[in-house]
């Protein structure tokens, strides 16, 4: 990452809640949402305490219940406010409604998913099942690896949710405990800089709540007759394009970042020591810090592997997936979440399939651990990397394992 | 006015024109009022929905083009001087 300090940038020691907090107050949003929970909670208690402060500017709504969280947002939006909020698990799920809406109203709210394992097992830790659950509904998803990465990013969200050819919400997510209570170093950027860079805020100039443009915001479309087909399909079709859009603005505002702050984060996936590797592994989130040590102990004994890291999950980047694995026999793919219906992962689901889009076929394989708060370690991604060393051999793949399972 | 061509029409669903569908073109069931019933209460004027009822000299009517045919008025009325009756097929 950084190598020098930008000249007015602080330095601060903060967990990956207040980092995301940090980065509102810096993004200048209008209006804040929120309801508490677990492992979200101090979030949202720091944003309260800078808009006590007077550090941010914002109107803060402590409403009864997700439900209306959004749905106060979805208004501020369309009346030209820059919104935020927080949530994660039982709270996404008590959000869904409005949540499903808010993609196809085009409004750029930006959320912060602390990722928390869902119910039931009763639990209240750290997973990506939570996130993984709402990952078709049209938001745009970016899992960030590191403290720093969660501040960068949230801002960034602000520009990337914002650009008129992408005009969608935004999801940051945070590992739970992981990253939520887990301290670092974090570089603060300036607040001017960070104006700068997200220039001026133009969240309603497509949909209103205003006197002075009379519409009506949803009318009913669709339905069998008349213009209703095609009209239904011509958003659904914008929407995807938007969505498609996204993956070239995410690169470009990455870019830009690193220009402006001197931190260059991997916009769509990091390719780590991939470098002649004739397997690799994948990772997403907070536990591609223990991987990477994993490769490099791996690396350092003679061993051709590889990581990639998916940090845009929607859209997914899956030509720069298939480019980046063109070259190996095999992959192991970890994941924090379950996808039941498969009986695997979701980021192996999603990176099978476009691995269909490589020159020939890679035999995968999927790993699941960190369900519920779990560590994903050093020795569990040693596990992963023999696994796949061995189905690079024989390409024979087998059903999913599951990395606590002996712990 | 906000122009709604000066946005791709792809983005987002919103409308700038009313539309010129009333709640008439779809109801099922018209109130009918029984004038030597009516005491002119207004229960029915307080209660309905879209506010289609029309003060008469007598008594209370209802606009047709607005009134969406739910029955709120004949289940509130007290006198029980509205009736409900199926539009023609």
């Amino acid at each position: 990452m950084s190598a020098v300090l930008k000249p007015k940038s602080k330095l601060i020691v903060c967990d990956g809640n207040e980092a995301a907090a940090w980065a509102v107050s810096l993004a200048d949003v209008d209006m804040v949402a929120v309801y508490p929970i677990t492992p979200q909670s101090s979030l949202v208690e720091y944003l309260a305490k800078f808009i006590a402060d007077g550090r941010l500017g914002a109107e803060i709504v402590d409403v009864e219940g997700e439900h209306s969280v959004l749905s106060v947002l979805q208004g501020a939006c369309l009346a030209g406010a820059r919104t935020y909020t927080a949530s994660c698990g039982p709270g996404l799920a008590f959000m869904f409604e409005p949540y499903m809406r808010t993609p196809g109203l085009r409004l750029p709210l930006v959320m912060t998913i602390v990722t928390r394992d869902t119910l039931t097992p009763q639990s209240v830790w750290g997973g990506h099942q939570d996130a993984m659950s709402v990952r078709e509904v049209g938001w745009l998803q970016m899992y960030c690896e590191s403290v720093q990465e969660v501040l960068d990013t949230t801002i960034m969200a602000y520009k990337i949710a914002e650009h008129h050819d992408v005009m969608l919400p935004t999801n940051v997510c945070h590992d739970g405990n992981y990253l939520s209570f887990g301290a670092a170093r974090c570089e603060l950027p300036d607040q001017d800089e960070v104006s700068a860079f997200l220039g001026k805020k133009d969240v309603n100039w497509h949909v209103a709540l205003d006197p002075q443009r009379p519409m009506a915001v949803d009318p009913l479309t669709g339905g069998a007759g008349g213009p209703g087909p095609s009209t239904f399909v011509r958003y659904r079709k914008g929407q995807c394009a938007g969505t498609q859009n996204a993956l070239k603005v995410i690169t470009e505002v990455h870019a830009e970042w690193g220009r402006r702050f001197g931190r260059h984060h991997a916009p769509l996936i990091e390719s780590y020591r991939m470098e002649g590797a004739d397997y690799a592994i994948m990772t997403i989130g907070s536990m591609t810090g223990a991987a990477k040590d994993a490769v490099d102990a791996a690396r350092a004994r003679g061993e051709k592997v590889g990581l990639v890291k998916v940090k845009t999950y929607r859209p997914f980047p899956a030509q720069a997936l298939a480019d980046a694995l063109a070259g190996v026999r095999a992959v192991g793919v970890v994941d924090r979440s379950v996808s039941f219906g498969w009986n695997c992962g979701p980021l192996f689901q999603d990176s099978i399939t476009a691995m269909q889009y490589a020159p020939k076929r890679i035999p995968a394989m999927s790993f699941i651990g960190g369900l519920a708060g779990a560590d994903l370690t050093v020795g569990h991604f040693e596990q992963v990397i023999a696994r796949t060393k061995e189905l690079a051999r024989d390409g024979h793949t087998a059903e999913t394992v599951w990395l606590n399972e002996k712990d | 006015m906000f122009d709604a061509t000066t946005i791709p029409n792809d983005l987002c669903p919103i409308a700038t024109k009313p539309n010129p569908m009333l709640p008439g073109d779809w109801r099922s069931m018209r109130p009918v009022v029984d004038r030597a019933k009516c005491v002119k209460c207004a229960v029915c004027w307080l209660y309905c929905p879209v506010q289609c009822v029309v003060e008469k000299a007598a008594w209370f009517d209802f606009n047709l083009k607005t009134c969406k045919g739910c029955g709120i008025c004949a289940t509130e009325c007290p006198q029980r001087a509205i009736g409900m009756v199926e539009e023609a097929a």
